[in-house]
């Protein structure tokens, strides 16, 4: 922690940025809330544990912190690869956020989008083991035992959008369950309706998703929903051979056509 | 087991969120996007039993769309029908634009609370407001031009951005030629046109060139945010004290009845304990409106 | 009209048994996969114990998520309008925490004033609130801060406090607990003085400041906007806490329609959205996520006991515990209440 708090406060204190976004004690001992160091005292505060899981990145396109001035955010591979996504997105520009990279207990000052390009180059990228077992597990089901699984479980979905909230790249103005002419996604949260919220956030994050979790962390009926995104993640990686995060340049799947799509229906 | 039934009539009914059904029998185009509605109940025990006060409001339904807020901008003098004005804004108002005479679409309401007309008795009553908020005003108008001799002077102060916005046009018209009335309309600078012969200039520098007294006086004030604004710094300036200065707030309301909580500005909703407020009320009010 | 008796936990599954012969349906806390949820208990075995508190509050059994109010539709010119019949099911709420008996006061308040709801009329009536008093609390409880306690009666029909691990003294408070009582009046035996060892097995729940005081001086905090903006810097405008919570009751009224048919609904809904106070116009009276979250706090603490005489907040902790960044309302409000010195 030393080493973070010390990188914190230099950075604060000689002016390289104004807020370092980070991790804070919470309110038990298991528990950690995002903090906004601004102060040499302030960054004291700075921990990180494995119940961080909040990806700090979401907090870079809120008005709120934008106002503030120049941001450096702390987090892990997850919260880099949102970096380079935002940079593929046109929402930061380069130079303007400092990304802490934490790993093992060091901490790795990373200023411009190519130094994450290549943080994240020079390690192991791709599923963890847990998690390429679980996505094999899924695709191993049946279609029938798949659709029962998600509408179950969807069907508890209470439509609080904390999943929406938490997740860095759904950072829409105006999310498309709140436009109403036409209300594309029905308010209520019965089972279809919830279905329809939960489709339409796993398509519009196809190929875009980080794996970062903070919306599986964040839902209050402990639903899966990274599972779905992290479905969509494969398609788009088999598919298209996109995989979000790991470079700012500017290709995202299901934006660009190219002549050989082999989709034959759009020629 | 819940089953679902024809609504009772209206002397029956326990749903507050039901509304009656109105047919619309007479659409009048006001301006660009904005429409009149004469309605009238569908259900003549509803409307033998219906009654209002000036400054209630309603939630106005298209079935399949959802309900729209507007207060009813017709007098409680007259008997038989309400009106509303609204402007295509939204998914409702747009539903509610497509409407025809002889459609039918529903009404909850009257709702809010009033314009104090009997306590206004004797005064000289001063009416100003600008576009699309004329409607809220324009029922406590005819209330009081409807007693005309129950109160002193009666002046009224409109504007909008544009000739074409001006809402009401033939009943301008109409206030412009009775000798009861002093009524100055404007435009803002460079809404005019070639025949214009109003004036010109915003709302708030009218006011100052009118220079209303306020002795004995109410104002009754309408319209959009910034007019508001800028507006009541003149009125303070004439001496107006804020116990003298009436507006209705236009919140975003849902079930108008103090429940769904959209409306909630401090200890007060604004569908129970307003949409009328006076100035003096509305300055112990936090900010949100 | 209170009485106490003792009621032994291994008669539970009879009392239950005599419940479900009476025409109730019973909802308690059950374990499902890795949550505790409101559910019908198939056997006494079922109602999940070693917990603090449910993640989601039983809320809906009077204010579901989405209720239907009206259906219709086009007939020729006319339109057909129906209503859902106002009847509920006759209902046994058993093993709620006494903050959760006491909300029902505050969604009472907000459902029968001035003009009632007969819907929630009708499930309130039909509903019976067991509860059972709390012998452990965690970080995020603050009931005693709101007038609450581990071992309040207020709001339920019978309160249940575990003696230990074989028996539970039973308080039995209105006419609709006797009557609960009443369906298997053998299992309950004379509580002889027992009464005076309920407060020995509640909880310690510290008192963080006092909710009344509070309530006169807090408007006074309005205009404290760096406050506001610094508690609510990590708050991300979601709704989980809205929602959670068993005080809530804002909501929104929605159409959906296919062709010409459709229905009206009532669905959850929360002051901390963008959208709930948005006018068509673009205006938005509350246009920054710190003064909804000032809402939040003002409306539970000051507006809605001044308005209707009621807390807006039981003190549950559901808010604190499912917020995403660890909002703990407890604090925040502790922190407010520690300003007017």
């Amino acid at each position: 922690m030393e080493l973070l708090r010390d990188k914190a406060k230099s950075l604060l204190t000689g002016g390289a940025v104004q807020v370092v976004i980070g991790y804070a004690a919470g309110s038990a001992t298991d528990r950690f809330r995002p903090h906004f160091a601004r102060s040499a005292d302030d960054a004291d505060r700075l921990i990180f544990g494995e119940g961080c899981r909040q990806n700090l990145a979401v907090y870079l396109l809120k008005p709120e912190v934008r106002a503030m001035g120049k941001a450096a955010v702390v987090g892990g591979p997850t919260t880099l690869r949102t970096l380079l996504q935002y940079a593929v997105e046109n929402q930061i520009a380069d130079g303007l956020v400092v990304a802490l990279a934490l790993e093992d207990g060091r901490v790795e000052e990373l200023t411009s989008f190519a130094a994450v390009e290549e943080y994240l180059a020079q390690r192991p990228h791709g599923l963890s083991d847990g998690d390429r077992a679980e996505l094999e597990q899924h695709a191993a089901r049946s279609q029938k035992d798949r659709w029962a699984y998600w509408s179950a479980e969807l069907a508890r979905c209470i439509r609080c959008y904390a999943c929406r909230a938490a997740c860095p790249l759904c950072y829409c103005e105006q999310c498309i369950t709140e436009n109403n002419q036409p209300q594309w996604v029905p308010v209520a949260s019965d089972a279809f309706g919830n279905l329809e919220w939960n489709v339409v956030r796993a398509m519009h994050l196809a190929g875009r998703c980080v794996n970062c979790g903070s919306c599986a962390a964040a839902c209050p009926e402990n639903i899966r929903i990274d599972l779905l995104n992290q479905v969509l993640a494969q398609e788009a990686m088999t598919q298209f051979g996109a995989e979000a995060g790991y470079s700012v340049r500017k290709e995202y799947a299901l934006s660009v056509f190219k002549p050989d799509d082999k989709e034959t229906f759009i020629r | 087991m819940t089953t679902f039934a024809t609504a009772p009539s209206a002397s029956q009914r326990r749903n507050l969120y039901t509304p009656h059904k109105m047919r619309i029998v007479k659409a009048t185009d006001e301006a660009p996007a904005v429409r009149t509605f004469q309605l009238q109940f569908v259900d003549a025990e509803v409307a033998a039993r219906f009654s209002f006060q000036a400054g209630q409001f309603g939630e106005y339904s298209v079935y399949g769309e959802g309900e729209s807020t507007f207060c009813i901008a017709s007098s409680p003098t007259r008997k038989g029908y309400i009106e509303c004005t609204f402007r295509q804004a939204g998914r409702v108002t747009s539903a509610l634009a497509d409407r025809q005479e002889g459609d039918i679409i529903g009404f909850r309401g009257p709702y809010g609370n009033t314009f104090p007309v009997e306590h206004w008795e004797g005064k000289k009553i001063l009416f100003i407001a600008g576009g699309i908020a004329l409607p809220p005003v324009r029922c406590v108008i005819w209330n009081v031009l409807d007693l005309r001799d129950r109160y002193q002077d009666v002046s009224i102060i409109y504007g909008a951005r544009t000739v074409a916005d001006l809402v009401y046009k033939h009943e301008l018209a109409d206030w412009d030629q009775r000798s009861d009335v002093n009524l100055w309309v404007t435009v803002d600078p460079g809404g005019q046109t070639p025949e214009w012969t109003g004036k010109v200039g915003f709302v708030p520098a009218i006011v100052e060139e009118v220079k209303p007294r306020p002795a004995d006086t109410i104002a009754v004030l309408c319209g959009p945010p910034i007019m508001i604004k800028l507006t009541l710094p003149v009125l303070a300036k004439l001496g107006f004290a804020p116990e003298q200065i009436y507006t209705t707030l236009e919140n975003r309301m849902k079930c108008g009845v103090g429940k769904c909580g959209r409306c909630n500005v401090g200890k007060l909703f604004v569908c129970k304990d307003g949409p009328v407020f006076t100035l003096a009320q509305l300055n112990e009010l936090p900010p949100e409106y | 009209m209170s009485e106490s008796s003792i009621l032994q936990r291994a008669s539970l599954g009879a009392w239950l048994e005599a419940m479900g012969r009476a025409g109730q349906r019973v909802l308690a806390p059950v374990r499902e996969a890795d949550r505790v949820v409101f559910a019908t208990p198939s056997a006494p075995d079922q109602i999940a114990t070693g917990f603090v508190q449910t993640p989601a509050s039983a809320k809906a059994v009077v204010f579901p998520p989405y209720d239907e109010m009206l259906r219709f539709r086009a007939n020729g010119e006319d339109v057909h309008v129906e209503e859902p019949s106002i009847a509920a099911e006759p209902t046994v709420l058993f093993g709620v925490r006494p903050c959760d008996a006491a909300s029902f006061a505050t969604l009472r308040a907000v459902f029968t004033w001035d003009s009632p709801d007969a819907w929630f009329e009708a499930r309130m009536a039909s509903l019976t609130v067991i509860s059972v008093s709390c012998t452990q609390c965690d970080e995020y409880c603050f009931c005693t801060s709101v007038g609450g306690g581990p071992g309040s009666t207020q709001g339920s029909d019978i309160l249940l406090t575990p003696l230990d691990d074989r028996r539970w003294l039973a308080e039995v408070l209105t006419e609709k607990g006797q009557a609960a009582a009443a369906l298997a009046p053998q299992l309950f035996a004379p509580a002889n003085g027992e009464a005076a060892n309920k407060e020995k097995v509640l909880a310690h729940v510290p008192v963080r400041f006092e909710a009344k005081e509070f309530a006169q001086w807090l408007p006074s905090l309005f205009d404290r906007t760096d406050v506001w903006k610094e508690q609510s810097l990590r708050c991300l405008g979601c709704g989980a806490c809205a929602f959670v919570c068993p005080t809530c009751s804002c909501f929104d009224i929605q159409d959906e329609r296919v062709r010409d048919q459709g229905t009206r609904l009532r669905c959850w809904d929360s002051c901390g959205f963008r959208l709930f106070t948005l006018h068509a116009s673009g205006h938005n009276p509350r246009h920054v996520q710190s003064e909804r979250w000032r809402q939040r706090v003002m409306h539970k603490f000051s507006y809605q006991p001044e308005r209707l005489g009621v807390t807006g907040c039981v003190g549950c902790g559901r808010c604190s515990r499912a917020c995403p960044v660890d909002m703990n309302l407890g604090e925040h409000v502790r922190m407010l209440s520690e300003m007017s010195v």
